[in-house]
């Protein structure tokens, strides 16, 4: 070792210059946004990847496999069905309830999953977060396109039924697919933002069920959505009319099913704030996310 | 550099051209306090914590812990480092310090690219069988599709878990510990990495393995990175590295070539 002291004509620098002579970085600084989107179009395989083995890993100790898929939404639909049609009547005045349930549940269920899954994302995999080095945005965005896969089989389902009770096939139900991408680019700001605050507060895992379920009652899944304007003040009604959830519900309900009741009466403006809030939630999670990238895994 | 040598030394140009050195990790007066929660002991009650949420103070349960306290070293390009100590000597703080998962509180590290930490807690997907392990962890490294499905066979064959049947295939829960601690360190191995931290990851295997993976360090740091190595069996410290530092209660108690260093160390732990 001793003529490297010769050898090296920067050995005499301070450590900072020496550092910032060989264009050294610091250790865990956050990248720009724009080299950071870069990043994470690149790593658009192991999002996908990673989103598939997800899918394959929950299924692989059940005997029935992948076919759980289709049977959890359908026993839901099943459970919800026996006590809000049967035993409390709720389909008393509409034509047809349980389409309007099923619809409602599985597009909310959706939301709920990948909430509930997103803020895991981070503090759930840090051996993987620790052990290799990628955006961490992979992991929420991989979150939420497993729900997206489990939502396809949940639709499935859903036209099934759809159908056995006697709905046409119209042009309507071609506006599903934007109402459900839209849903998509919400959820998957939404993940990012409950990932990042599920990073750091470990609490959240245990008040998220009491939220989820409160916001379930506020999106009309259960229930005649015309229980909130005849129930509630009016003010409290407009509140509940820009619930994101109610919005991407209704839009799913106006698609497959004729007469059924709406809280907003004009689908232009429904469209309007599904649009909204799916830009609003979608870039402003990316932003949030990306704020705390350098954080992830550490403590 | 070649021009940098040329401009300094243009009185001295009868000296042999010795190349410059090119810096990977200079770490300067670093030091890495973490916090850790001390669960179950003091004032835990329901009453405490919401007093404390009220008042927003922190949790009296948090201790500090000033692991690393001023460390000063400049890492080059092939070399192999070992860093040895006792236990809590701070030894694996100081490695994720570097890979930039803990935060400095004082002083500063820097690196060239982004160095890559490989542990013997590196989990993966347990309920997915090894093959869809060595796939995704080599996209995770940013690998593409192609690239992948070509290191694929060979990864497999350098971890060697199919000396016992086809092991690829079953999921790695089934696995022994260490059997998947020897597939994560081939996943991470069949990267070029400008800079790898391993932390006794191979300790886990057995003697054969951990021939060849020290082969397969010797050929990393050809390949003109770095390599730190953390590691109680100062046998693989000896066999690998050319450069080791020895860190004791957070502070470099001497750094320089492996022979010495182990001499002192050895000394130090017997003499205890």
């Amino acid at each position: 070792m001793a003529n490297t002291t010769l050898a090296d004509p920067g050995s005499g620098l301070p450590p900072a210059q020496l550092a910032a002579r060989h264009g050294l970085r610091m250790a865990g600084q956050r990248p720009s946004l724009a080299s950071y989107s870069g990043q994470l179009w690149r790593y658009r395989h192991f999002i996908t990847a990673y989103a598939n083995a997800k899918l394959a890993a929950s299924f692989s100790n059940a005997r029935l496999g992948q076919l759980w898929q289709v049977l959890t939404p359908l026993t839901n639909a099943a459970v919800y069905y026996l006590i809000f049609g049967l035993v409390l009547q709720q389909s008393r005045d509409m034509d047809n309830f349980i389409a309007y349930l099923t619809a409602g549940l599985f597009i909310f269920n959706f939301t709920q999953t990948s909430v509930q899954n997103g803020t895991q994302a981070i503090s759930g995999n840090l051996g993987l977060i620790r052990a290799l080095h990628f955006p961490r945005a992979c992991l929420p965005l991989a979150i939420t396109i497993t729900q997206f896969q489990q939502l396809l089989g949940s639709m499935i389902v859903l036209l099934a039924i759809v159908l056995a009770t006697g709905e046409p096939i119209t042009l309507m139900w071609l506006m599903l697919v934007p109402a459900i991408l839209l849903q998509t680019v919400f959820n998957a700001g939404l993940t990012m933002t409950v990932a990042r605050l599920g990073a750091k507060a470990t609490d959240l895992k245990q008040v998220m069920p009491f939220v989820l379920r409160t916001w379930m009652y506020g999106s009309g899944v259960l229930y005649s959505v015309e229980l909130f304007a005849e129930n509630l003040p009016g003010w409290a009604t407009a509140i509940v009319q820009f619930n994101p959830m109610l919005v991407y519900i209704e839009l799913a309900r106006v698609a497959l099913l004729e007469n059924t009741p709406l809280l907003n009466d004009s689908l232009p403006l429904t469209w309007l704030v599904a649009i909204g809030w799916s830009v609003v939630m979608g870039l402003g999670g990316y932003l949030y996310f990306w704020r705390g990238e350098q954080e992830y895994g550490r403590g | 550099m070649v021009d940098h040598l040329a401009m300094s030394n243009d009185v001295t140009v009868t000296l042999p051209r010795i190349q410059e050195r090119i810096p990977t990790v200079v770490v300067d007066d670093a030091h890495v306090v973490y916090r850790v929660h001390k669960g179950g002991s003091g004032s835990n009650s329901p009453v405490a914590a919401l007093r404390r949420l009220v008042t927003r103070s922190s949790a009296p349960n948090v201790r500090q812990v000033h692991a690393v306290r001023g460390v000063t070293f400049t890492a080059y390009r092939g070399e192999a480092i070992g860093l040895i100590g006792t236990n809590g000597s701070g030894k694996s703080t100081l490695l994720r310090a570097i890979a930039g998962l803990l935060p400095v509180e004082r002083g500063a590290v820097y690196t060239e690219g982004q160095p890559s930490l490989l542990g013997v807690n590196a989990a993966l997907l347990n309920d997915l069988p090894g093959e869809r392990n060595v796939t995704l962890g080599c996209l995770a490294m940013g690998m593409s599709p192609a690239e992948v499905q070509r290191q694929l066979p060979e990864i497999i064959e350098f971890s060697g878990i199919n000396q016992r049947g086809d092991f690829a295939s079953l999921p790695m829960r089934t696995y022994s510990s260490g059997m998947s601690a020897r597939l994560r360190f081939s996943i991470a191995a069949a990267k070029q990495h400008d800079v790898l931290l391993i932390d006794e990851a191979l300790a886990t295997g057995d003697k054969q393995f951990r021939k060849r993976s020290e082969a397969r360090v010797r050929q990393l740091r050809e390949n003109a990175g770095t390599v730190f190595l953390v590691s109680h069996q100062l046998s693989s410290v000896r066999d690998t590295c050319e450069r080791t530092i020895w860190l004791e209660s957070g502070l470099i108690r001497m750094d320089g070539p492996t022979a010495e260093v182990l001499k002192a160390y050895e000394a130090f732990t017997n003499g205890k």
